[in-house]
């Protein structure tokens, strides 16, 4: 019922009936900084406002739900304990928090998140930050394959090796690895950089359409149309900025990286009739 | 650009999109259209760069670089500068009085302070859909 009573609030709001046509985006807003620094309807957290949950005896559900009241309640340092390797721990969080994790979580840990700092300190399951929107974590442990799935930005860490198909479908952000990443690893990504200290496995950035890859490591071998390409000074300034950051940064430097982009042999826009490309567009 | 066949325009000023159609390859000619991004979205930002505005969100959001904002660009939209606000996926157009800087570079920097004025707006789009569909 609760769905109902929404759906009511937004025929009441004139959702349904408002004209579009003739609306432009630039009469919406001013170039002062109304809002802040926050989203509207962000929790006001102090950082140093700090509390712990349990979750031992918790569902998933039941511990998302705590870290939610706790942000509502202007907690801006979260930390979970026993995490238990339970599947979808800490999801679609919205707002800057420190969260810290003590222990390993299972699938689809951390998911969807838009703007926390998370630290975690065991490993992580499959699909670990699927679709993160930005933020940044770190693992200190190992990672499970389809590592940073579909990322969309913020920064994604793991300190030790991941599984395959890192980054699968990826669409912005920096994966970066610690030790060695599996196959398929950057298969199909559009967009956004990956960044691996160690070995690559075989196929590494299949039929990628955009971004950039870099691998400190051997590579087994390259995917369709992933190419090598030049590592210019800026590539090799943002390395060493972003490694350093994260106390990756190898004894030797960033130089002996390899990077890798698309070819753009997959491009098929200029198979498409006119009018095919139009709609695809 | 990498590879032996791009099948679009070379981006060779900063402001190619803006002058012309951009239309260079001779199947963006008879398509009509650009193909592929406005933009170079394989270009990591200057950190000299970095507007106060875009250090006091850094802070705020307890972050020592860029974070999502690295692979925000200032695209070209129908001849105009723009940015792409990813949450109404939508173009925001750069208020023609504003005057664009000279490097594409800066250009990023001014499109990311956009973006964040916009999103963090209590009249962005996001605002009043969240009023009327929120479920929880």
């Amino acid at each position: 019922m609760e769905g109902l009573n929404q759906d009511s609030v937004s025929h009441e709001m004139g959702m349904h009936t408002e004209p579009l046509t003739g609306r432009d985006i630039k009469t919406m807003f001013t170039l002062e900084n109304e809002g802040g620094y926050g989203y509207h309807d962000a929790f006001d957290v102090d950082y140093n406002k700090r509390a712990e949950i349990n979750a031992d005896n918790m569902e998933a559900n039941e511990v998302n739900n705590q870290i939610r009241d706790l942000m509502a309640d202007g907690h801006g340092t979260i930390v979970i304990k026993n995490p238990g390797a339970k599947h979808s721990i800490a999801v679609g969080i919205l707002n800057r928090l420190n969260l810290i994790i003590e222990g390993s979580l299972g699938y689809f840990g951390v998911g969807l998140l838009d703007g926390p700092n998370v630290r975690i300190t065991g490993r992580v399951g499959w699909s670990c930050a699927e679709n993160m929107m930005a933020g940044t974590i770190v693992i200190e442990k190992n990672a499970g394959s389809t590592f940073g799935a579909a990322l969309r930005g913020g920064d994604l860490v793991c300190k030790g090796s991941v599984g395959s198909r890192t980054g699968i479908d990826m669409k912005g952000g920096s994966i970066i690895v610690g030790g060695d990443t599996g196959a398929f690893s950057g298969f199909m990504m559009q967009r956004g950089r990956m960044l691996v200290c160690g070995n690559a496995g075989k196929n590494l950035g299949d039929s990628m359409y955009d971004g950039t890859i870099y691998i400190g490591g051997e590579i087994r071998d390259l995917g369709v149309d992933a190419v090598p390409a030049e590592l210019t000074d800026q590539d090799k300034a943002w390395l060493t900025r972003k490694l350093k950051q994260y106390e990756l940064l190898p004894k030797k430097g960033v130089d002996h990286f390899t990077k890798i982009v698309a070819g753009k042999q997959l491009w098929n826009y200029d198979n498409l009739e006119p009018t095919e490309k139009k709609i695809v567009l | 650009m990498a590879g032996t066949s791009y099948k679009g325009s070379e981006i060779k000023d900063v402001d190619q999109f803006i002058k012309g159609d951009g239309l260079e390859s001779d199947r963006e000619k008879e398509l009509g259209q650009h193909i592929g991004y406005r933009y170079d979205v394989n270009l990591v930002p200057d950190y000299d760069r970095v507007t106060p505005f875009l250090t006091g969100y850094m802070e705020f959001m307890g972050w020592d670089d860029l974070n999502w904002l690295e692979d925000v660009h200032m695209g070209y939209d129908d001849g105009k500068p723009a940015v792409f606000d990813r949450n109404i996926n939508g173009w925001l157009a750069i208020p023609d009085s504003i005057k664009l800087p000279k490097n594409q570079q800066d250009r990023d920097m001014m499109a990311r302070e956009m973006l964040i004025k916009f999103q963090m707006s209590p009249d962005h789009p996001m605002v009043q859909l969240n009023k009327a569909y929120r479920k929880f």
